[in-house]
């Protein structure tokens, strides 16, 4: 085994990051305790949809502590441009002005009316309870569905209308004198994506004018940008530091009223302001996901070829458009196909504005929503066919790579046959169809199913020329860069910003794999503006796809140099010099040798540089992706449904992925536990409750069932590899396959557990309550 | 304001408290000790498990007065002469932690479940970490951490 194969891409090696986290020495925004500190609380609306008549802040300004009261109105001059959505899908897509206190009129339970600022949180939040509003409540629209209609409620009035947009995507002409059509209606509601760590920010305003600003973030630099343009600062006078952040999963990739907020305050009094969310604050203040419903057609001959499929989606926008919120949906525009060869394809997507908490990316965004109706629809298209499910996926996979599809992008490698042998090789397949026989033919209480989804999806975003084709504001490169310092160690500094992927450890292994070095010796910084001026951060399993490739770019351009340093200093054409794992030897001299640290040596002291070339080791580089990153895999699902009280329990899952090459087997296989998690959450256990008025109805940890591992099983994991074509060393994302695959292949579970009773269809989240109406309703 | 004797990772404590101050407060802002983390407000998450008087206990669900007295062990106070414990140890031997939040609330409550007997298998270590929420790891490798200092077979 050469060196680099126990530490290098491949390698399980443990993580850098974990020593100060295992030690209780996180950097989480909240253990920032500033001297002068002053601390924020928001006032928010207890109403879904009405107008703010009046705010009276006297009693709260005089009581105890408080150091200032702001509202809406107070704060309305210090906006230079509204928040920010960075995703203009159509020309003319309807958006209302948003800032981070309303100022006239709520438009979700949380919207934010007024901010306390006092000295400490108690203070704060006592003082808040005296802020008195007046409001004059209006009717609610709640319902997805029905916002589409005409003639109802309208969330903002002044747009004359809830739609936001319509975006279709069209390719050929759906067959509708086909063998057999199928057509089905799915609702997916609103999830709370629940990162552990709540939001927080502080901003600290400097003597020169500057603001550092701290906050709970997955995007620094997309933050630093937006902020500045928000308030109308110089971007140069902001630098946004990502601490430790405590989970994302989306929720923490946008831009808050409340670090816009801490920031104008901060500037304001001229003192640090700290706002630490609540659990039950996160719940309505920060984003959801999901919230779609979507009708989905597939039609196809007798003998099972899929012809074309027609997707019709309404995906709720929420309240508001926050950063990206009404291009979600268009992130699984091209995937409905999945991994299959269809070649007639048309979507079309319809965003609708509710009186509820805006939505935006969580884990998938786009994907899982586009994954669950298909995989669901392939098991009802198999079944009116009389065709094994497997069969039927299997005679649609594509095969042949790269594969242009209907929807018009390429998938660059795959090889979905190859995931779904594997799977079976490890599901023991004929086993569980012979336990599920025997235990209908006995008529047990508790019924077993098996549920399967075969996936692709597109991540790691994105080619910059495609977003820009897409209305999406900016690019989708990433930067890195890498010092060779003179005493042999390694600075690299990203532009991603992980939190909880362990960039650090990869990237350092990436590093030791290129120039030969031990990953101990590689510093990896990030998640801090001043450090790195250039970055697109960390969302939709981009980093590994895009941000690795930019380390390893920057890598090439450093070995390149060195070339030329180590033929300069052993008097040799750089033509002659052969490398490997960090060293260079002379062709047919090989005692003659040295190492990229050496050269790094050499171009420090510049004593013996070749003529015309700049001292130091060190290259930038920027990576715009060429293509999409495209995992696959399959994945199945093994459930024990209670047929009697309705309780679906996961008793088994296997996860095969295909995210090519793999740098650490480890965090690769923590992605997907955490994943295919969420997934199997947004299958069985959570759903954001709303009742007619637009409140929120259960908006804590304690009535929004986050699962504990009392609810799950251990996961049974296993990869096939088709290395990516568009990457340079073969990677993929891994961030959201599982989360993707998980939903569609648990739910397919619970209905063939209750096929033989007459069920064909379960509403996520499948509770007890709703599987025991199934069973019952299809026995009458 | 009340005046509370603790010790806290085995240094004696003297403190000043309000009455409505939770211990996790307490162990925060009192004392600095930031590696409890709170991530929730209805005792759901966990993340703030500190041990007392040798038993697990989320400190957002005690008064700082309710804990006079006692003997608490905080995330910051477990690994002896900076030796991980062998929990901590495990859960970076089995990549048992991604963003951290959770980790220090979670590694507490594996303690105790370890200690008291209760980590038989990994039923039943699933079923001793019901009060702990993870939303990174889907439990996977903590169990397997768990169950590796427990001498758990199956």
């Amino acid at each position: 085994m050469s060196a680099t194969e126990t530490w290098g891409i491949g390698a399980p090696l443990k993580r850098k990051e974990d020593g100060p986290l295992l030690r209780g020495r996180g950097t989480y925004v909240d253990n920032l305790d500033l001297p002068g500190t002053v601390v924020m609380v928001v006032v928010r609306s207890p109403y879904a949809h009405a107008t703010i008549t009046s705010i009276d802040t006297v009693a709260a300004k005089a009581a105890e502590g408080v150091v200032a009261v702001f509202t809406g109105p107070d704060l309305r001059d210090d906006w230079k441009a509204a928040m920010p959505c960075a995703w203009p899908v159509t020309e003319d897509m309807k958006s209302p002005e948003h800032f981070p206190l309303a100022v006239s009129q709520v438009n979700y339970q949380g919207d934010g009316v007024a901010v306390v600022i006092a000295d400490t949180r108690a203070h704060a939040v006592d003082a808040a309870e005296l802020v008195d509003v007046e409001y004059e409540v209006l009717d609610a629209v709640v319902d997805v569905a029905a916002a589409a209609q005409d003639g109802g409620t309208l969330v903002h009035e002044e747009l004359g209308t809830n739609v936001s947009y319509v975006w279709p995507l069209e390719s050929g002409t759906f067959d509708e004198d086909a063998d057999v059509i199928v057509k089905h209606t799915y609702v997916q509601p609103p999830l709370i994506p629940n990162a552990i760590e709540p939001r927080g920010v502080v901003a600290r305003p400097e003597p020169g004018g500057e603001v550092t600003l701290w906050s709970a973030t997955q995007v620094p630099h997309i933050l630093r940008v937006l902020t500045a343009a928000t308030l109308g600062m110089s971007e140069a006078k902001l630098r946004v530091i990502a601490p430790d952040v405590g989970g994302g999963f989306g929720s923490k990739c946008d831009v808050y009223a409340e670090e816009l907020l801490a920031v104008a305050i901060a500037r304001r009094l001229g003192t640090p302001v700290k706002w630490i969310e609540e659990r039950s604050e996160n719940a309505l203040a920060t984003i959801h996901g999901r919230d779609f419903v979507t009708t989905l057609e597939l039609a196809a001959t007798g003998d099972g070829k899929i012809t074309s499929l027609r997707a019709n989606v309404i995906a709720s926008m929420g309240a508001y458009l926050q950063l990206v919120t009404p291009g979600i949906p268009l992130l699984g525009a091209w995937i409905y196909a999945g991994p299959y060869a269809i070649p007639n394809y048309s979507v079309m997507f319809t965003g609708v504005f509710t009186n509820t908490t805006p939505t935006d990316a969580y884990r998938g965004a786009g994907r899982p929503e586009a994954t669950y109706v298909l995989e669901r629809t392939m098991d009802l298209l198999a079944k009116e066919l009389g065709m094994d499910r497997l069969e039927l996926r299997r005679r649609n996979f594509i095969t042949e790579f790269p594969a242009t599809i209907a929807s018009g992008l390429t998938i660059d490698s795959g090889d979905y046959h190859a995931s779904l042998d594997r799977l079976l090789e490890h599901l023991g397949l004929e086993q569980l169809e012979a336990e599920q026989q025997a235990r209908r033919d006995r008529g047990d209480v508790k019924q077993i199913g098996v549920g399967f989804s075969t996936y692709t999806e597109m991540c790691g975003l994105a080619p910059s020329r495609i977003l820009g084709a897409i209305r999406y504001a900016a690019g989708g490169w990433e930067t890195a860069t890498i010092r060779c310092l003179p005493t042999g160690t390694f600075q690299v500094v990203t532009g991603t910003s992980p939190h909880g992927q362990g960039h650090e450890t990869a990237w350092s292994q990436i590093v030791a794999d290129q120039l030969g070095c031990d990953p101990s010796e590689v510093e990896v910084l990030h998640g801090d503006t001043s450090i790195s001026p250039y970055g697109l951060d960390t969302y939709g399993s981009r980093s590994l796809p895009v941000g690795g490739a930019a380390l390893w770019s920057a890598g090439e351009k450093i070995i390149e140099k060195a070339r030329e340093i180590v033929a300069h200093q052993l008097e040799v054409s750089a033509d002659d010099l052969e490398y490997e794992a960090g060293t260079f030897t002379v062709k047919g001299s090989p005692d003659k040798e040295m190492t990229v640290k050496g050269a790094a040596w050499a171009a420090f002291t510049a004593h013996n540089l070749p003529d015309g070339m700049e001292p130091n080791l060190e290259a930038t580089a920027t990576y715009d992706p060429p293509n999409f990153s495209w995992p696959g895999g399959a994945h199945a699902a093994v459930v024990e449904v209670d047929t009697g009280t309705g309780d679906a329990r996961l008793i088994r899952y296997v996860a095969i992925d295909d995210v090519g090459t793999v740098v650490n087997p480890l965090i690769v296989d923590g992605q997907v536990h955490g994943g295919i998690t969420q997934g199997i959450a947004t299958a069985l256990y959570e759903e954001a409750l709303y009742d007619e008025d637009g409140n929120l109805a259960n908006g804590t940890m304690a009535m929004y069932l986050v699962p504990s591992a009392a609810e799950l099983p251990s996961y049974e994991l296993d990869r096939t590899e088709s290395k990516a074509t568009d990457h340079p060393f073969g990677a993929k994302g891994v961030g959201e396959t599982g989360t993707i695959a998980a939903a569609p292949a648990v739910i397919n579970a619970v209905i063939d557990a209750l096929s033989h009773l007459g069920v064909t269809d379960i509403q996520m989240p499948a509770t007890p309550e709703r599987v025991w109406r199934a069973i019952e309703e299809a026995q009458q | 304001m009340y005046r509370v004797v603790l010790t806290v990772n085995g240094v004696h404590r003297e403190l000043e408290v309000e009455p409505r101050d939770l211990l996790v407060h307490v162990l925060r802002e009192h004392l600095s000790l930031t590696g409890t983390n709170v991530g929730c407000d209805t005792s759901s998450c966990g993340a703030c498990t500190v041990l007392l008087d040798g038993q697990s206990v989320k400190s957002c669900t005690i008064l700082g007065v309710q804990a006079d007295g006692a003997t608490i062990i905080t995330i910051e106070g477990l690994a002896a002469d900076g030796e991980l414990h062998p929990v901590q140890q495990a859960f970076h031997d089995h990549h048992a932690l991604q963003c951290g939040y959770c980790t220090p609330g979670m590694v507490m409550a594996a303690v105790s479940l370890i200690g008291n007997g209760e980590a038989t298998d990994r039923a039943a270590i699933r079923a001793g970490l019901e009060g702990n929420l993870c939303r990174c790891t889907g439990y996977h490798n903590i169990v397997e951490a768990i169950a590796e200092v427990a001498g758990s077979t199956s």
